[in-house]
């Protein structure tokens, strides 16, 4: 018989090493690992600086226009048959997306720290804009880093960084993504690590990165917590959240991790189809490994090689996970799924239907799970879904594959 | 004495440097890989970095990168590798190899499998590009159990308290790397170089080998003055980049093809015997 635990303990990851688990950890060249402990050192005295988080809490206010909205998608509740569904609208924020809660935050270290030049990687052209948008903000040189299949699918985005004063830098080494964009990144900050800092744009990548993007993320779940509670005096039932390297999934979720009775589902990009192996799910099908600085759930060939990843969501597309999840996986304390692209499609149509919401296709594949399991759940299940960003973006992609001209 | 032990303590009986030509395996072929590696040695090589290739290498400039990539488009493993230098070892049991990488391809393979392979086809010693001391406890164990030596990098940027620790936990030789930035860049600078070494050698009496952005005799050379080793990778690898996957080469093409080796060979001695 197994015993009921007795001993709560809190969770408290990672370690002083940057380990949850067996996982994260600090795998890079030498050249970068005295910069890394540098960012480390600076982060954990800003940590504890009220002047920095008051600053930061300042500008989520002002510039991003937080908080987002708690919106109860009612038709879509009401449609479904289950579960009260809730959408937490960070697609409201400016930039578009959750990813500028991340760039406002490391910004600010980047000031504090006396960097002059900017540099970020950037898969769908989200964080690269929320990136863009912070350095013309602070006067900062940015250059961002862009795999030149995804300049293809995202020509907007990539026009609003140069709008921004961004150089959009290509590279067509690798499957020419997300992955290779962070490679090159990678090359350059070793190169230029005296006066550059690098901002990463999801929890991925080597220690501090996945805490400290956490951290600045956090603020989605803390939200929740408060607007759940002013709402409807209890927490959630459950976070739905899409994880591609997972940023708005840790940031929606981690606020609640000892809060064990609240149901936690990432919902990953199954492509075409988990059988199909092209698809971009490595908690769903993959194994761990080592790739941009950090052990985490890769995609790997059986030599430890990365295979090439599939999905309709540019910013899905990426071949790890921050290791956070790998570890929350492993305890058993989030659950990890997977959507095909026809399936986050068809929720991108549905939601802008119904709610008159245009979910970014990466959201979509959130919504797309919330709508297979709402319906089996009970009428007094509160449901939170992170919209993490909009989908006019994504207007271009969903045109072509309805063989439609804009 | 191991491989690498031997190989300084002959080169210091005869007042020489090391030179460490490094490529990639499987490029353009494993049968070719196998043909260069003696090549070099005839050009004057002292031991061998052996790349095996990872999708990813995010340490590496341009030259490497496409190396890697065309090692990997005909589906080079890790096994692979280690046949090669098994095959290697069939004519040469003194020059010392030293496999070069990523992680990931270890950790796949399995820590032990790996050691125990690599012991038993003859590599000396393994430098893992993205395992900092920090996250190597693990497989330093394992590869110290099995007798082959685990070199570490210390970088321009790296503190003279992590330089330290770096020196006392290498074995084999200490890889100073010559400059901020990937492999084959081009901001090489001699001075600030040499003096680091010579704070380094307060931490070790471990050779210290001096790499990147080495690009041709006279570079070798000046590097060589202060370094006990010196690696050539880019330069060599560009080189190695106009062979063709399908095609046999005979040895002595090959020893051509690889002549950057004997001109750094004989600029690396000019010098000494000028000093």
């Amino acid at each position: 018989m197994s015993e009921p635990k007795t001993s709560k303990q809190a969770y408290n990851s990672p370690d002083s090493h940057g380990h949850f688990g067996p996982y994260g950890g600090i795998f890079v060249g030498e050249t970068l690992m005295p910069a890394l402990e540098e960012l480390t050192r600076q982060y954990e005295k800003l940590k504890h600086d009220p002047d920095f988080w008051a600053e930061f809490d300042y500008d989520l206010a002002h510039y991003v226009g937080r908080p987002s909205p708690l919106y109860f998608a009612e038709r879509m509740t009401r449609k479904l048959g289950g579960a009260r569904i809730f959408l937490k609208r960070e697609d409201l924020n400016h930039t578009g997306a959750h990813k500028v809660n991340n760039t406002i935050g490391q910004a600010l270290l980047a000031r504090a720290m006396g960097k002059t030049r900017i540099i970020a990687e950037t898969g769908a052209g989200q964080h690269g804009v929320a990136t863009a948008t912070v350095a013309a903000r602070l006067g900062l040189e940015c250059h961002v880093f862009m795999g030149t299949e995804d300049i293809k699918r995202q020509s907007a985005n990539v026009f609003r960084m140069k709008m921004l004063g961004a150089n959009v830098v290509g590279v067509d080494s690798g499957s020419c993504t997300l992955k290779d964009a962070m490679n090159e990144a990678l090359r350059d900050w070793a190169t230029n690590v005296d006066n550059t800092y690098y901002i990463i744009g999801t929890v991925a990548g080597p220690h501090p990165y996945p805490m400290l993007v956490r951290d600045f993320q956090s603020i989605i779940g803390r939200e929740v917590k408060e607007q759940c509670m002013a709402q409807h005096g209890r927490l959630p039932d459950s976070l739905v959240a899409c994880v591609g390297g997972g940023s708005n999934a840790i940031g929606l979720f981690h606020p609640f991790i000892d809060d064990t009775q609240v149901r936690m589902i990432g919902v990953e990009a199954g492509g075409l189809g988990i059988a199909t192996g092209k698809h971009a799910a490595p908690l769903s099908a993959g194994k761990p490994g080592v790739l941009h600085g950090n052990r985490t759930y890769l995609m790997n060939d059986e030599d430890g090689q990365i295979i090439e990843t599939h999905s309709v969501s540019a910013g899905l597309d990426y071949p790890g996970v921050g290791p956070e999840h790998s570890w929350l996986k492993d305890l058993h304390r989030a659950e990890y799924t997977a959507v095909t692209d026809d399936e986050a499609l068809d929720a991108f149509r549905y939601l802008t239907r119904t709610e008159g919401i245009i979910p970014a296709l990466e959201s979509s594949h959130a919504v797309a799970h919330a709508m297979k399991i709402a319906p089996g759940l009970d009428k007094d299940h509160l449901m939170v879904i992170n919209l993490s960003g909009r989908g006019d973006k994504d207007l271009h992609t969903v045109a072509e594959i309805d063989n439609i001209r804009i | 004495m191991n491989r690498i032990e031997a190989c300084f303590a002959r080169l210091k009986e005869e007042d020489k440097k090391a030179l460490i030509p490094y490529i990639t395996a499987g490029d353009p072929s494993l049968e070719t890989t196998l043909g260069l590696m003696h090549a070099l040695v005839k050009n004057g090589a002292d031991i061998i970095e052996l790349g095996y290739p990872f999708s990813d290498p995010s340490s590496d400039g341009p030259v490497i990168q496409r190396a890697v990539e065309r090692s990997l488009s005909h589906k080079t493993r890790l096994r692979d590798v280690l046949e090669v230098v098994r095959r290697f070892r069939e004519q040469n049991d003194t020059t010392p190899v030293v496999l070069m990488g990523y992680l990931n391809p270890v950790e796949y393979m399995g820590y032990s499998t790996f050691a125990e392979t690599a012991v038993k086809v003859g590599v000396d010693g393994i430098l893992v590009v993205d395992m900092p001391p920090e996250e190597s406890s693990d497989l330093h164990q394992v590869m110290r159990n099995a007798g082959i030596d685990t070199i570490y990098l210390v970088a321009p940027t790296t503190t003279p308290e992590r330089a330290e620790s770096i020196c006392k936990l290498s074995s084999g030789y200490v890889y100073y790397v010559s400059l901020k930035g990937v492999t084959g860049a081009a901001n090489l600078n001699v001075e600030s170089v040499i003096s680091r070494l010579k704070e380094l050698r307060s931490h070790t009496n471990l050779p210290i080998g001096v790499g990147f952005g080495i690009r041709d005799g006279e570079s070798a050379a000046k590097i060589a003055a202060g370094a006990d080793a010196v690696v050539v990778g880019s330069a060599l690898v560009s080189k190695v980049a106009e062979l063709e996957h399908e095609q046999h080469y005979s040895a002595e093409f090959l020893q051509q093809k690889t002549a950057l080796i004997a001109e750094m060979r004989t600029a690396m001695n000019q010098a000494k015997n000028a000093a």
